[in-house]
C-alpha cells in the first residue's frame, strides 16, 4: 500500500512537472546540484544583465543574448568590450537548457560551466580573471543579501560556481515552446500551420533530409541531435591550411593556451570547430547543430554568422554544403551533406515552415 | 638490417605503449630521440570507388576516400607510408581506378598498394599493374620487413575460363554469397615466391604482411577466406613476431594464431555486418575479435574509417579512426601475447549491438 502511496506520488509530481512545460517540448533537466529556487532565478537574472561584469562595464550576458532579440545579438559575430569582435555567432539562450554541451563546439559540458567563460575572454567581457567580477559583487550590498539567501555564503566565500549556477538557474527558465508548429504537430491543431509550412514540414522529414540532425521525436522535438557536424562552413577559411593550422593550434594547446581563448581570436583556429576541443581529426570543422526554434528570429546564421537569411541557408544544404556550385567542398565534410536538388518551392516552402517555429511571448522571460 | 639496429630497435622499443593508448591525436608519440626503429603509418582500404557513367561517379564513396585522405593528412609527426588494403574499385574498370588514385594523389606522402579482387578479375589486374607496378613485394623499412601478397588469386582454370567479357567474370567475383564465385589463394607460384623472400630474413626480423582477403579463414560464402591461409602461416611460423594486416571484411576483426597477429581493415565505402548475425554456414569469427558499434544508419559514414598504425617493438597498434563513431585502438598485449580492443575486450564494456529489428 505504502508502495502504491509514493508512485501515485511521483505520478503527481510528474504531471505538475508536465503542465509547466510548454508544448512540443520536454521537461527541462535540472541538475542535481543546482535546483531551481525562485530567488535562486531572480540572483541569475540579474547577473545576466548586470554589465559592470565586463572591462569597459556596458558589456552583460544581455549584450550578445538580449530578449529583444531572441536571446542573440542578431550580429554575424559578438561584440564584446570596446566593440571587439570574436569568431562566433552568439546562439540563442532560448531552449539552451537542453544542449548537452554548450558552445559552439561543445567545450563546456554544462550551462553552470559555460557562464565563466565569457567575463575573462579578452574579446568579450575582457577582465584579467574572474577576480574583479567578484570584488563587485562582494561589494554590492543587495547582491550579499540575496546570496546569503540563496546559498547561504557570506560576501567572502562568494564564488564563480555560485554566480554561474545562479546564472543557469536562470537560463533555464528561457524557455520556449507552443509554436504554430508544436500546435499543428502535437496539438492537433491542423490548421496551426499554413498549407506552404505543412508542405515545408514534410520536405524537413523527407527530401530535404533536415531532420537527421535537426531532430523531431515522437512527443517533442529540440531541433537538434547535440552533435556536432561539418557541414562546410567556414572551410574556405583553412582551406589548403588545414594541416599547418591545427598542428599550430595542437601546439599551442600543449604549450598551455585557453581553448576559449583562442577559438574566439583566432579566426583560422576558430574554424577547427570539435577538433580544438577532442584533438580528433574527424571532427574537424564540425559544430553542434544549433536549435532550429525560433530561427526566424535569430539572423544571421551558422556559427560564424556567414548567412544572412534562411533563404540563404537552405541554398547552401541545397547545393551541398556550399554557397555557388563552383565551389570547391571541404574534405572533412560530413557523411550525410550531400546536393538536395530542391526546386524553388520546395526551398521557399521550407523557409516558411522554420518560420513556424517561433514561439508567442518571447519577451516574458526577463523585465529587465 | 645490422645485428646492431636490431638490438638497438628491440632494447628501446618498449616505451611506446603508453602513447599508443592516447586518443589518436597530433600527440607527440613517444618514439623517443634515440629509438628510431618505432614508427607509424596510415592504413586507407576498401573506397570501392564506383563510375557511373562517364564523369559520373557514386558519391559516396568518393567523400569517404576523400575524408580518409583529409584526416590522415593531419597526423603530425607524419606517418613514415601510406599502405592502400586494396578494393579501390568496385569493377575494376581504368577510369575507376584512375579516378581512386586522383583522390589519393592528395596524400602526403608515399603509397603502397594491395590488390583487391574488385581491382582484379576484370583484367587480371593488367591495369592496376601498369599504374601501380607488382601486385606482390617486399622491402624493409626501420628493421622491419613488410611483405606485400596478392592473395585474391583463384584456380588458375576458372579464372582463364572462356568468359564472353572480363566484366563476367568480375561480376562473379564481386558478390556475397554467389554460388559461382571461389575461394581467394595466394597459389602456389607466389608461396614459393615468399618462401624464398623470407628465407633471406632472420627470424628475429619483425615481419608485416598485408594481403586483401584475410590470411585466415573466417566465413567462406562471403569469401573472408584465404584457401590456402595454412600453407603461407606456416612460412610465417619461424618468425619471433608476424602481423597480418587485411582489408576486404570492412569491418574490426582481431586474431592471434601463434606468433601471428592479425588485423582487419574498415573500409571508407561501407560496413559489412559480422558473419556471425547470418548462419547459413559455419562462421569462424576470431573470439578476440570485438564487434565494432552498431552503425546508425542517420550517419552515413558510420562503421567506415581508416587506420593509424603504431608499430613498436616489432608489434602492431591499430587505431581506428571512425568518424560519428568512437575511435578504436587494438594494441598488442605483451602479457597476454595478442592483441586486444584496449578499451572494449571485457565483455561487460562492450556496446551491445541492437537485437531488435
Amino acid at each position: 500500500m505504502i508502495r502504491k502511496l509514493s508512485l501515485a506520488c511521483v505520478l503527481a509530481g510528474a504531471s505538475v512537472m508536465a503542465n509547466s512545460t510548454p508544448l512540443g517540448l520536454p521537461p527541462v533537466p535540472i541538475p542535481e546540484n543546482n535546483p531551481q529556487t525562485p530567488e535562486k532565478i531572480q540572483l541569475g537574472d540579474k547577473l545576466f544583465h548586470d554589465a559592470r561584469f565586463s572591462a569597459d562595464g556596458k558589456v552583460s550576458c544581455a549584450t550578445c543574448h538580449s530578449q529583444d532579440k531572441a536571446f542573440t545579438d542578431n550580429l554575424p559575430v559578438s561584440k564584446g568590450f570596446n566593440d571587439l569582435t570574436g569568431t562566433r555567432n552568439a546562439p540563442t539562450v532560448l531552449n539552451s537548457a537542453y544542449m548537452k554541451t554548450l558552445f559552439w563546439d561543445g567545450r563546456e559540458p554544462d550551462l553552470e560551466g559555460q557562464s565563466k567563460q565569457p567575463p575573462v575572454n579578452p574579446v568579450e567581457g575582457g577582465l584579467p580573471n574572474h577576480a574583479p567580477l567578484l570584488e563587485v559583487i562582494r561589494k554590492d550590498p543587495e547582491y550579499v543579501s540575496t546570496f546569503k539567501t540563496v546559498f547561504g555564503v557570506g560576501a567572502d566565500d562568494i564564488s564563480m560556481d555560485h554566480v554561474a549556477k545562479a546564472i543557469a538557474s536562470f537560463e533555464r527558465t528561457v524557455i520556449a515552446g507552443d509554436s504554430p508548429f508544436d500546435r499543428y504537430y502535437f496539438g492537433d491543431e491542423k490548421d496551426a500551420m499554413t498549407p506552404a509550412q505543412i508542405r515545408g514540414l514534410e520536405l524537413f522529414v523527407g527530401k530535404g533530409r533536415c531532420v537527421s540532425c535537426h531532430r523531431i521525436e515522437q512527443t517533442q522535438a529540440l531541433f537538434t541531435d547535440n552533435r556536432f557536424h561539418n557541414i562546410g562552413i567556414g572551410f574556405k577559411t583553412i582551406q589548403g591550411k588545414e594541416q599547418q593550422t591545427a598542428a599550430a593550434f595542437v601546439k599551442s594547446k600543449r604549450e598551455g593556451a585557453d581553448v576559449d581563448i583562442t577559438v574566439l581570436t583566432r579566426k583560422s583556429m576558430s574554424e577547427l570547430g570539435r577538433f580544438a576541443v577532442t584533438e580528433n581529426v574527424t571532427e574537424v570543422g564540425a559544430f553542434k547543430t544549433p536549435t532550429l526554434r525560433n530561427i526566424e528570429k535569430t539572423a544571421p546564421y551558422m556559427h560564424d554568422g556567414s548567412l544572412e537569411t534562411l533563404k540563404d541557408v537552405v541554398n547552401f544544404y541545397d547545393k551541398g554544403g556550399r554557397e555557388k556550385n563552383e565551389d570547391p567542398l571541404s574534405g572533412f565534410l560530413s557523411g550525410g551533406i550531400r546536393p538536395l536538388d530542391l526546386r524553388a518551392r520546395e526551398r521557399q516552402d521550407l523557409v516558411e515552415f522554420m518560420k513556424a517555429l517561433t514561439s508567442p511571448q518571447l519577451d516574458q522571460f526577463t523585465q529587465r | 638490417m645490422s645485428n646492431y639496429s636490431r638490438r638497438k630497435f628491440l632494447k628501446t622499443g618498449g616505451a611506446l605503449l603508453a602513447a599508443s593508448s592516447l586518443p589518436i591525436s597530433m600527440v607527440e608519440m613517444a618514439f623517443g630521440k634515440d629509438s628510431e626503429q618505432n614508427f607509424t603509418f596510415a592504413y586507407i582500404s576498401d573506397s570501392h570507388i564506383t563510375q557511373i557513367k562517364g564523369n559520373k561517379f557514386v558519391r559516396n564513396w568518393d567523400r569517404g576516400l576523400i575524408r580518409a585522405v583529409a584526416e590522415a593528412n593531419l597526423l603530425d609527426p607524419r606517418p613514415d607510408f601510406v599502405f592502400y588494403g586494396g578494393d579501390i574499385a568496385q569493377l575494376g574498370k581504368p577510369e575507376e581506378i584512375d579516378h581512386g588514385l586522383e583522390i589519393l594523389g592528395a596524400l602526403r606522402g608515399d603509397i603502397h598498394y594491395v590488390m583487391g579482387e574488385h581491382d582484379y578479375y576484370v583484367d587480371l589486374g593488367d591495369y592496376w599493374r601498369k599504374q601501380l607496378g607488382p601486385d606482390h613485394y617486399s622491402f624493409d623499412h626501420k628493421g622491419v620487413h613488410f611483405v606485400v601478397l596478392n592473395s585474391i588469386l583463384t584456380h588458375e582454370e576458372w579464372m582463364h575460363r572462356k568468359w564472353d567479357t572480363g566484366m563476367d567474370r568480375m561480376k562473379q567475383m564481386a558478390r556475397l554469397d554467389n554460388p559461382n564465385g571461389q575461394p581467394f589463394m595466394v597459389g602456389d607460384k607466389q608461396r614459393s615466391w615468399l618462401k624464398a623472400d623470407l628465407g633471406t630474413v632472420s627470424k628475429d626480423t619483425p615481419v608485416v604482411v598485408f594481403s586483401h582477403s584475410p590470411l585466415q579463414k573466417i566465413y567462406k560464402g562471403w569469401n573472408f577466406w584465404t584457401d590456402d591461409a595454412e600453407q603461407v602461416q606456416a612460412l610465417l611460423k619461424p618468425f619471433d613476431k608476424v602481423t597480418v594486416l587485411y582489408g576486404h571484411v570492412h569491418q574490426i576483426q582481431t586474431n592471434q594464431i601463434g606468433n601471428i597477429s592479425f588485423h582487419a581493415a574498415m573500409a571508407t565505402a561501407w560496413p559489412w555486418p559480422y558473419p556471425s548475425t547470418y548462419t547459413q554456414q559455419e562462421s569462424y569469427l576470431p573470439k578476440l575479435t570485438v564487434d565494432m558499434n552498431r552503425a546508425d544508419p542517420f550517419f552515413e559514414r558510420d562503421a567506415t574509417g581508416w587506420q593509424f598504425i603504431n608499430l613498436h617493438s616489432g608489434n602492431v597498434d591499430v587505431h581506428y579512426t571512425l568518424p560519428d563513431n568512437e575511435a578504436r585502438v587494438v594494441a598488442f598485449d605483451e602479457k597476454l601475447g595478442h592483441p586486444v580492443d584496449t578499451k572494449y575486450q571485457a565483455v561487460a564494456d562492450r556496446t551491445s549491438p541492437q537485437k531488435h529489428y
